[in-house]
């Protein structure tokens, strides 16, 4: 288990169980009952100290080392499962995978942005940050999923878009824009849960919906904390700060009105437990399923394009 | 004392009318370095006249070279942002709305309009980079989304002017839903069967590319201009390496197929009535 700066006295409380357990074998005394106090106060703590999180904590949160990401989540969800490569015209992504899916028999499109577990793999993923040939890659399998009258998810989970020489000379920028553009009229359902890291248009991408939800840990903003910093205070040392003045957490993003929901995490974030995760997560998008299915496609187009249209606060005669 | 006074507010007077255009006599050219009287380099239109390269001007300007007599009925003129986040990095998001709007005399970085260009009637949003670098906030979503309204009313075509250093971090998320909000509306446009014209000119940068920059049915730009999602800094820094002679160019767009044709300035109006006599 990897522990964060301020889950350090929860790791405190683990090793003194450990070592309780330790002198309990060797002593042949039993402890159990010390053990169980401990256990309640990790309880005690942990409730404590996820209770009251920080922004910044919670942009921690979402990048752990252990937290689930996209392809994890599409085994927990689907009964059945194939992935579909390439944008038909580049490469395929690594850092965006895609396919087509079937939950409760309901079979959907699914995309999202793909990071790694280990060092091999974020290599591989390109740290989730995705060329313009993942964005058209996504926009190929969501024309497919229209054709088709399939609805479509996205997994929401990186910290930007590639900003490299080759995704300029293919036209990142056109190609964020064009599925902004492309989702906006969509005709079947979409819905878009970012599971991570929600960083700018590099997000925004694929995230385009009828419903947008957050889980509880997880941050969406026009620049990452530390970018922020870097640029409005000149100084990396501002990321705290910048975390909180964005205003990008969940709860924040809701109280907007930018997103449509949250969706609660256990204990300890998705990574403490990881399966109970993926059966929340399957229950929210059956139960937004059951409420945008019945819909028309032009009835939910011109909702999404009202909803998207009303974000934004000016002060018009002063 | 009146006297005084109005010597104390004639010299302020100088400093606040600080415009986008260049001022003072002389223009020495970035490019080739010559030095240019400010009266001939106005004459065209803010061009180079030995080398063509095109200097920055803001929405003022555009609007005098674009619409017919400079005769135009401004579009949600008062409307400026509002401070919803209550941000504060080195100075109060609030404190820099109102120090930028003295100092610049603009409201925020996008001015709309409907004028005639040639005879024909035509919507233009237009960025101000003086503004906080032409940043991209809800003011300027708001204002595409309603003149897209208009453009839909009306049934006008649309020409939207980029010139943006990208999102206005200050608004966080509600900057970063203007590209969401943009785009959403320009398929209005495209379900109206009203075209779109994209002008992008220098520069032309982060959520604005990713957004309605690069929507037109017709994509086009002036010379040289900067075009790019991501920062040539940020590029360099990720690849390790110097970037290419002419890379995020205008013409390097034009090479990789993202624009339809480049247009300078002196051209510019006459172009458009050229295109917008084919929608006729
Ligand atoms: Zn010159």
């Amino acid at each position: 288990m990897t522990f964060l700066d301020f889950e350090k006295p929860i790791e405190e409380l683990y090793k003194q169980i450990e070592k309780t357990k330790e002198i309990a074998e060797k002593t042949k005394v039993d402890m159990s009952s010390t053990v169980k106090e401990l256990e309640d106060s990790i309880l005690e703590l942990k409730k404590k100290i996820y209770g009251e999180l920080t922004p910044w904590q919670r942009v921690q949160l979402s990048r752990h080392p252990e937290r689930p990401y996209t392809l994890f989540y599409i085994e927990q969800i689907c009964e059945s499962f194939i992935e579909l490569h390439g944008d038909r015209n580049v490469k395929d992504d690594k850092a965006m995978v895609g396919g087509i899916g079937m939950i409760d028999g309901q079979s959907v499109v699914i995309v999202g942005q793909q990071k790694g577990a280990n060092t091999k793999m974020r290599q591989y993923r390109n740290f989730g940050m995705p060329n313009p040939e993942g964005y058209r890659k996504a926009l190929r399998l969501m024309k497919m999923a229209e054709r088709f009258n399939k609805p479509v998810i996205t997994f929401i989970d990186t910290p930007g878009a590639f900003p490299g020489l080759e995704a300029e000379e293919r036209g990142q920028g056109e190609a964020i824009a064009r599925n902004l553009f492309e989702m906006a009229k969509l005709k079947v359902p979409i819905i878009c849960i970012i599971i991570g890291e929600g960083a700018s248009g590099g997000a925004l991408g694929i995230g385009i919906g009828d419903k947008v939800l957050m889980l509880e840990n997880t941050w969406y903003s026009v620049i990452s904390p530390e970018s922020c910093s870097s640029i409005l205070w000149r100084s990396w040392d501002f990321k705290e700060k910048a975390a909180e003045q964005l205003k990008l957490t969940a709860d924040d993003m809701k109280s907007f009105n930018l997103i449509d929901g949250i969706v609660k995490e256990p204990l300890g974030g998705a990574h403490a437990n990881p399966d109970e995760m993926a059966a929340i997560i399957k229950k929210e998008i059956k139960k937004y399923l059951a409420e945008l299915m019945p819909q028309s496609a032009a009835e939910r187009i011109a909702k999404r394009i009202k909803k998207f249209d009303a974000m934004g606060e000016v002060n018009e005669n002063l | 004392m009146s006297w005084f006074k109005r010597r104390i507010q004639g010299i302020t007077t100088s400093t606040r009318e600080k415009k986008e255009a260049p001022d003072g006599i002389w223009f020495k050219c970035p490019d080739c370095k010559s030095a240019i009287p400010m009266v001939d380099l106005k004459d065209n239109l803010y061009v180079c006249p030995k080398c063509e390269f095109h200097s920055r001007i803001g929405s003022k300007e555009y609007f005098e070279i674009i619409f017919d007599n400079n005769e135009f009925k401004e579009l949600m003129p008062e409307m400026i942002a509002k401070d919803f986040l209550h941000f504060v990095d080195l100075k109060p998001y609030d404190q820099r709305l109102k120090d930028t709007i003295k100092k610049t005399k603009l409201k925020d970085a996008m001015r709309s309009a409907h004028g005639k260009v040639e005879g024909f009637d035509l919507v233009v949003c237009c960025m101000d980079f003086a503004f906080i670098g032409g940043s991209m906030g809800s003011v300027v979503g708001e204002k595409i989304s309603k003149s897209i309204d208009y453009c839909l009313q009306h049934k006008l075509p649309l020409m939207i002017i980029s010139k943006s250093g990208g999102a206005r971090m200050m608004e966080s998320a509600f900057s970063l839903m203007q590209m969401a909000k943009t785009s959403a509306k320009l398929t209005l446009m495209t379900e109206a069967g009203l075209p779109y014209i994209s002008l992008c000119t220098d520069p032309t940068t982060g959520g604005v590319t990713a957004s309605y920059a690069m929507l037109g049915d017709f994509n086009i730009a002036e010379p040289k201009a900067m075009i790019g999602f991501a920062g040539p800094r940020v590029i360099k820094e990720t690849i390790k390496k110097d970037l290419p002679e002419g890379f995020q160019t205008s013409e390097f767009l034009l090479e990789t197929g993202f624009l339809d044709f480049i247009v300078n300035r002196k051209q510019l109006k006459s172009q458009l009535a050229k295109l917008l006599a084919m929608f006729r």
